[in-house]
């Protein structure tokens, strides 16, 4: 049908909002989504310092090096948008550094977390061990699924450039991949915040 | 991520035959499917629940075993919630509300259909587990740690969870799906506020599902990884709380009871005006009863964990909420009774059900506020009073609405009208035995016996009343036998339905029976509520969009989106890879393998499918 076929071309639509659809489906999936993070993060805190036996999260975590990796995914939101911008001007090289970069700091960030899911297991510290160990693989790991689906997006979309599929009127597709990316970037800050900085704050645990 | 270059197979083209159903993407044809598979369901479950009631009608019989006995409870209620009631409601969404908002598909063709082909993979999921090693045995709500793996060995639970997880896609892309259809498909002139009744219950319902699934899912998840990977989410003796998974199941499934009884209302708001022949009363006030029982729903969670000791704090909150939800539902009954007041009501089939419906459901609705009263509900907790209050709401209220919506729209989805004759004595034979079979379990519930009990004793003093319920039971049973001989033949050699049998109000009697694959041939202009009515008897025409005679539209045009492949393929990935999981930690390597398979299988139709246009460009005019 036209409508349909005018958003696979990211053209204008007529919808009866003047949203279009797929924008809108994005979102709805992304307040799905919230609740579902918001479930996990929820049977974290109701299980925090309930676990009766070690390791706790005090003895595993290492702030400094999960702020760096905070700190490279951060950086990914930055060049996701100027990925989008860069192909909304048209500038197609630029857009391909930039679509490749996120993917990349998004690989690092999935490397920090299989070094220290390594490590905490070498502290003998798994999912078995105690509700710290099934809670906080659990979110994290479901946190590193999503990223792995958001890396997997962009890399199909920087290869598709490759095939003459990316062009300004196409931004779209890279603005719904943006929106999921930036989403997924945002409940790492909480992430971050509620599991691994309240985690080492004296008087939690 | 070399699949850019993926061979895509030439779209399927099959007017007619089993290929053309299984590659649809038209919303009729999808609601079809999906309406016939969930009464395939529904008659499974009815059947489960037959035996049940054969076990009881005397005490100490031994039909079945305990064990089979639990199996039976447990997939009888996850059979009709999940796969008959949910179902059929999304059966109607399907083909009822892109006609009723003007418009020629839903938003999104291809996720629809994959929502049926993976709701499907789901039914078949569940209902394997009677012959892969029992079914599950733990109630529809599979309180944990009763479903940990010490306590119940076996596949079943596995079965149960992932079905469920299966289900939970399938009903999460309709509900997004059904979200942004009705936000951004209708017609111009559809105003939020002019928007029939069973489109806003369905908008509403789809919220609920959006928001409420993803809690299931995440205790869904939590129980598989207890069960396969040896967690600790529901192991007190690793300090888990045994309360979690109620809290969890229930923020889930008290917005799940509003799922399915918000399209019933929605149903019963189309029939009570249109056989009243007269606007529905207060339909703005219907209207945001709908949005609040859809807020509160979310507050009342706990009134069906009372006996669990959260303390009398949390007892009385939810105790107090629970009685102000029951305010908009009461609000909606007298806004249908007032529509039918001094209405000249004519007494269809379709119009009987939902008149039983308001009946039926007042009741079941009074003995939902009895349960409220926690001190009360201490003594009704896990007795045969609940099993009779939730068949009322279900049954009285969602089956019947469900039936009293199959009369009302059978014209327009076959072309033909239902047997009236046969269809009045269906709804007394249904209505008289709905009420012997779930009235006397008030009594046997209030004489304290327990719910889930594969039998009991005969000085108990629960002979009769269960006698009665089973000899109800039967006739209901047989009741829904001569529902399914009337749409039977009816479909085949019914009288034939003019456009707008019943003088309706709403767009989808503004088009033949049945509709043409292309809905309208023009879109129409909506100037008021109830526009097909305002353009028969109020002279208010529905100008239609500018562009083209009819005539040019139907041939030149209309460009339906086109039939696939993907949506099945993905949803059969969906199946295969479940059950790797399922056998993960039975048989390690196969499983994971397994899994893999199914996982790269929808992968591979995932992408096939985002690569594929919704249109040929190559089909017919550019437009």
């Amino acid at each position: 049908m036209a409508e349909a076929t005018a958003a696979i071309h990211g053209e204008h639509e007529e919808t009866s909002t003047g949203l279009n659809n797929r924008k809108l489906l994005m979102w709805a999936f992304l307040g799905s989504d919230c609740m579902f993070f918001g479930t996990l993060i929820a049977t974290y805190v109701v299980y925090q310092g309930k676990s009766i036996k070690g390791p706790y999260p005090i003895d595993v975590f290492s702030i400094p090096v999960t702020s760096v990796s905070t700190f490279v995914l951060l950086m990914s939101s930055m060049s996701m948008v100027l990925a989008y911008a860069a192909l909304r001007r048209g500038n197609l090289s630029s857009f391909r550094i930039w679509i490749f970069s996120t993917a990349i700091l998004g690989i690092t960030f999935l490397g920090f977390q299989v070094f220290e899911f390594r490590d905490f297991v070498h502290e003998g510290l798994t999912p078995k061990t105690n509700l710290f160990g099934s809670t906080f693989f659990t979110l994290t790991g479901l946190h590193g699924a999503h990223v792995t689906l958001g890396v997997i997006w962009l890399l199909s979309l920087g290869f598709h450039s490759f095939k003459g599929g990316m062009t300004p009127d196409k931004h779209l597709e890279v603005d719904l991949a943006a929106l999921y990316w930036h989403f997924v970037d945002v409940v790492w800050i909480i992430i971050f915040t509620v599991v691994y900085l309240f985690g080492v704050f004296p008087g939690i645990n | 991520m070399t699949t850019i270059s993926l061979p895509i197979p030439k779209r399927p083209v099959h007017p007619t035959g089993v290929w053309s159903w299984i590659t649809t993407v038209d919303h009729k044809r999808i609601g079809i499917l999906y309406g016939v598979t969930a009464f395939i369901m529904f008659l499974t479950g009815g059947f489960e629940a037959m035996y049940i009631r054969a076990q009881l009608a005397q005490p100490g019989q031994d039909l079945v075993s305990p064990e089979v006995y639990n199996q039976l409870f447990t997939m009888h209620g996850t059979t009709m919630i999940f796969l008959a009631i949910m179902p059929m409601g999304a059966a109607f969404f399907n083909y009822i509300i892109p006609l009723q908002i003007g418009a020629r598909d839903v938003a999104f063709p291809r996720l629809n259909a994959f929502s049926y082909w993976t709701f499907l993979a789901g039914a078949l999921m569940l209902n394997l587990s009677w012959v892969l090693g029992g079914a599950p045995n733990a109630g529809w709500f599979g309180y944990a740690p009763l479903t940990s793996s010490v306590f119940n060995p076996g596949h079943g639970i596995d079965f149960w969870i992932l079905s469920l997880q299966i289900l939970g896609i399938a009903s999460l892309a309709a509900a997004f799906n059904f979200v942004v259809t009705i936000i951004n498909m209708r017609a111009p002139g559809m105003l939020l506020m002019r928007m029939p009744l069973f489109t806003w219950m369905t908008f509403i319902t789809s919220l609920l599902l959006i928001l409420a699934f993803p809690v299931i899912t995440v205790a869904l998840i939590q129980l598989l990884f207890d069960r396969q990977f040896e967690t600790n989410f529901f192991v007190p003796a690793a300090g888990a709380s045994p309360v979690l998974w109620q809290h969890l199941f229930w923020i889930f499934g008290h917005p799940e009871v509003y799922i399915l009884i918000l399209p019933a209302m929605g149903i019963v708001s189309e029939i009570i005006p249109t056989f009243s022949k007269k606007p529905m009363f207060g339909y703005p006030v219907v209207v945001l009863s709908g949005v609040i029982i859809a807020f509160m729903g979310w507050m009342v969670w706990s009134h069906h964990m009372f006996t669990v000791g959260l303390g009398p704090v949390a007892n009385s909150v939810f105790a107090l909420t629970t009685m102000a939800i029951a305010v908009p539902t009461g609000v909606k009954i007298f806004n249908w009774i007032a529509t039918m007041w001094r209405g000249s009501i004519e007494f269809k089939t379709a119009m009987l059900f939902a008149v039983g419906f308001i009946w039926l459901f007042i009741i079941g609705g009074l003995s939902g506020v009895m349960h409220s009263s926690a001190a009360s509900d201490a003594q009704q907790q896990d007795t045969y009073f609940v099993v009779a209050h939730l068949h009322y709401v279900l049954f009285g209220g969602s089956i019947m609405a469900l039936l009293a919506g199959i009369y009302y729209w059978f014209p327009k989805i076959t072309g033909r009208l239902m047997n009236e004759t046969v269809g009045k004595i269906n709804f007394w034979l249904v209505f008289i035995a709905m009420n012997i079979t779930f009235f006397p379990m008030h009594f046997t519930g209030l004489n304290g016996m327990p719910r889930r009990i594969y039998t009991y004793d005969s000085d108990m003093g629960w002979d009769l009343w269960n006698a009665v319920s089973s000899a109800g039971a039967f006739m209901l049973g047989a009741g829904i036998l001569l529902f399914l001989y009337n749409a039977i033949t009816s479909a085949r050699s019914g009288e034939v339905a003019s456009a707008d049998p019943w003088d309706g109000r709403t767009l989808e009697w503004s088009i033949s029976s049945p509709p043409p694959e292309y809905n309208f041939e023009q879109i129409p202009i909506v100037q008021g509520r109830d526009p097909f009515w305002a353009q028969k008897y109020g002279g208010v025409a529905m100008v239609p969009v500018a562009g083209g005679s009819g005539e040019d539209a139907v041939h030149h045009s209309i460009h339906l989106p086109q039939p696939s492949y993907w949506p099945f393929v993905a949803s059969i990935g969906i199946f295969i890879g479940s059950f790797g999981v399922l056998y993960i930690n039975a048989a390690s390597w196969i499983g994971v393998a397994v899994a893999g398979i199914g996982a790269l299988i929808t992968m591979i139709a995932i992408y096939a499918w985002s690569l594929e246009p919704v249109n040929d460009p190559d089909d017919g005019a550019a437009h």
